[in-house]
């Protein structure tokens, strides 16, 4: 029994915090009833139909073979394996997608405020021709239209006898590591790690003196030039596998897919006009007085918008830009329509048909774009507090 | 569109079928036969087989055994509604009850047949997997395939008999996946694979799509056996028996020389008593299976006999020649053979 403010002794269905946990917990035990009800019914259902249910079935042998793995994958492999190689090929393209995309967003999105009248109109015209045609239809235009008309095999387009172009995609050298190549990647490590703390001691220099390093140039010397004195004086250990015409094809060398090559075009061409219009947004929340302020003070063009407009700018673009994202990632399940081995076309296209198990198979591919997401989201949401407005 | 059809059949698939709880297994002669039309789930473009023609209708040796079982019910071969589907969509759209028999070049397997809850009914047409290559690269066996691109649809048996068949020789090929039939011959036809893979029928059909036929050569090694033939539902005999009858009625009348032309002559003077029972004139054979009394004789008049259906689908009566081979009666060196009526 409670009481009521008054101090009276009042009854336990009058008080409205036990009502409420009462009526949370009726809801929370009939969603409950209702999913287990769902459940309950499908696997009788299956069971009564003759259909196979349960995980069982990725511990069995795939039997097909996939056009691009980048991890070990073969006929023998199971149908798990075929998940991850799916899963790996969405998320290749995915970032590849995305870090072109935010590129491309970026520029001709401050492409389209700028008071040159011909790149202005230009990146007006990106957006309204890449926004307004469906994905769907700009992937099926680069893959047939644009990469299918390359020239065969033998009559490849060359450069320097070293990558080649032609309809079956690009090859290009594959590098071979020899002995005591293990160093260099280690000297890139400690270069990386050298210049961020050259960042930091010239952040303290500055606050102190007011003199800038050039740290740019600084920390790219050490990111390159660690690496690559390491490399020399262990005498290159690294051999180049040049890609040749043999029969059929080019051996050696690396080959990339051209049904990546169109999904990635196709992906980052179409998410980069939403991305212009969202910087450009962005860009034009800024108070006038910002970049005014930042003239009287006579700042150059270029460190106005880095350091004054940008940042501002980024408070507003950042939630937008964790929606393309997010849509990217989804949209790159268009792969099926050309072929590239995404984990809808291989996972829930051919795995699936093979196996049958389609609740299991479209349960876990629904999850994984769930987790993807929530994921991508988190992190933006990490990077949108730290660019938040900062009261002080 | 077709992209997004898989998952917007296999999701509905997956709520149908916890959906459908209370519901107990309906007869689908009874669906069939209240709602009017049978649905049929048809490949979405394979001459020979299924596709459209110029005025918009079916045609095909899978889209008559379609009109074949809708005769036999309805005494009218025009009561069926089509469902094109892709290879990977086929086997949701049957399992969710979208449609009432899958009539698409499905090769009978034993995953299917036994763990999919589908019943595969009798073969229509006996093929194999065969290659199709460009005449100018001068391939005479698989072996010279070594390091070649082949192009091969996706969700196919076609994909498992080659992983089968070329590592075990040592011989390495690469595979480039596409979703339909038409998108396959196109990645061949630009030159994205060297080689085309797909049932020998299939590669009859595609290769009249090439822009220049003749061109291309199909190579005589095949790889695999496919019996293709109509699929349905796990769980409804007197169903099971209907779709299977339908094509043996088509097989017995070509053996017997009953045919659309001579069928009603043959009903008013049976020849013999296997006629007389084939066209409802002797015994309950159409009853039994919960039909008209004259359905085969419908079949016939409205669709014709097994060889007729052949040679003017995929025979040499349309454009794609194939011999009857193997699909030949049992009598005439082929395998055809349908159990007798009686």
């Amino acid at each position: 029994m409670s009481r009521s403010p008054s101090g009276d002794r009042v009854a336990l269905w009058r008080n409205p915090t036990f009502r409420a946990y009462v009526l949370q917990g009726v809801l929370l035990a009939a969603l409950a009833a209702l999913i287990g009800f769902i459940v309950a019914n499908t696997m009788a259902n299956l069971e009564a139909r003759g259909i196979s249910t349960g995980f069982g079935f990725l511990d069995e042998r795939a039997g097909f073979s996939i056009p691009q793995t980048l991890i070990e994958y073969s006929g023998d492999s199971t149908y798990g394996r075929t998940f991850v190689v799916g899963l790996l090929n969405t998320l290749l393209v995915s970032a590849l997608g995305i870090v072109v995309a935010t590129i491309i967003g970026f520029a001709v999105g401050i492409a389209r405020l700028s008071s040159n009248w011909l790149l202005a109109r230009l990146a007006t015209a990106y957006v309204e021709i890449f926004r307004n045609i469906p994905l769907l239809v700009q992937i099926l235009f680069w893959y047939f239209a644009v990469l299918q008309a390359l020239p065969s095999p033998r009559q490849s387009l060359s450069l320097l006898e070293v990558i080649f172009i032609n309809v079956r995609g690009l090859v290009i050298p594959d590098p071979q590591p020899l002995s005591g190549f293990a160093a260099t990647p280690w000297a890139l490590l400690v270069g990386l790690i050298a210049a961020i703390a050259l960042g930091v001691y010239a952040k303290r220099r500055q606050v102190r003196t007011g003199k800038a390093l050039p740290i740019y140039w600084l920390g790219a010397g050490l990111i390159i030039g660690t690496p690559l004195l390491v490399f020399l004086l262990t005498g290159t250990p690294l051999e180049w596998s040049i890609p040749e015409l043999t029969g059929f094809n080019f051996s050696g060398g690396v080959r990339i897919l051209p049904e990546l090559v169109a999904l990635w075009l196709a992906l980052s061409i179409y998410t980069a006009a939403f991305i212009a219009e969202i910087v450009r947004s962005g860009i034009q929340s800024v108070p006038d007085g910002q970049v005014e302020a930042a003239n009287a003070l006579s700042l150059p063009g270029g460190i106005t918008l880095r350091k004054v407009v940008i940042p501002q700018a980024m408070r507003v673009i950042v939630p937008q830009l964790t929606s393309q994202y997010l849509n990217l990632i989804k949209n790159s399940s268009l792969a099926t329509a050309i072929g590239y081995p995404d984990l809808v076309a291989v996972f829930s296209g051919t795995t699936l048909n093979q196996t049958g198990q389609a609740i299991e198979i479209v349960a876990m591919t629904m999850a994984v774009y769930l987790v993807i997401s929530l994921v991508v989201s988190a992190l933006m949401n990490v990077y949108n507090a730290r660019t938040l407005l900062k009261e002080r | 569109m077709l992209y997004k059809n898989k998952f917007m059949v296999a999701v509905p698939a997956a709520l149908l079928l916890g959906g459908l709880a209370t519901a107990s297994q309906a007869a689908t002669l009874d669906d069939v036969k209240e709602r009017g039309s049978l649905n049929c789930g048809v490949n979405v473009g394979l001459a020979g087989f299924s596709a459209p023609d110029s005025d918009g209708k079916w045609q095909g040796l899978d889209v008559e055994t379609c009109r074949g079982i809708a005769a036999a019910i309805f005494g009218d071969p025009e009561k069926v509604e089509f469902t094109p589907l892709t290879a990977k969509e086929r086997f949701t759209a049957l399992q969710s009850g979208e449609i009432d028999v899958l009539s698409r070049n499905t090769t009978w397997t034993a995953t299917r047949d036994n763990s999919l809850g589908l019943n595969f009914t009798a073969t229509t047409f006996y093929d194999g997997q065969g290659f199709m290559v460009s005449k100018d690269l001068g391939i005479e066996s698989l072996e010279d395939l070594n390091g070649a691109s082949i192009c091969i649809q996706s969700g196919t048996t076609h994909e498992l008999n080659l992983a089968d068949y070329f590592p075990s020789r040592d011989i390495d090929i690469n595979t480039v996946t596409f979703d339909t039939p038409d998108q396959t011959a196109q990645g061949f036809a630009h030159g994205r694979c060297d080689v085309l893979t797909s049932d020998t029928s299939q590669l009859s059909a595609l290769r009249l799509q090439l822009p220049e036929p003749d061109s291309v050569e199909i190579l005589e090694t095949l790889i695999s056996k496919e019996p293709l033939g109509p699929v349905v539902r796990q769980g409804d005999d007197q169903w099971l028996d209907i779709v299977q009858w339908t094509i043996f009625a088509m097989v017995n009348a070509e053996e017997m020389g009953v045919n659309s032309d001579n069928v009603d002559e043959m009903r008013d003077n049976p020849p013999n008593p296997g006629v007389a029972r084939l066209l409802g004139k002797d015994g309950n054979y159409g009853e039994q299976l919960g039909l008209p009394n004259d359905w085969a004789y419908n079949i016939i008049k409205d669709v014709g006999n097994y060889g007729e259906v052949f040679s003017s689908t995929v025979g040499e009566d349309s454009p794609l020649k194939i011999q009857r081979g193997m699909n030949a009666l049992w009598n005439e060196g082929g395998i055809l053979y349908a159990p007798p009526i009686r």
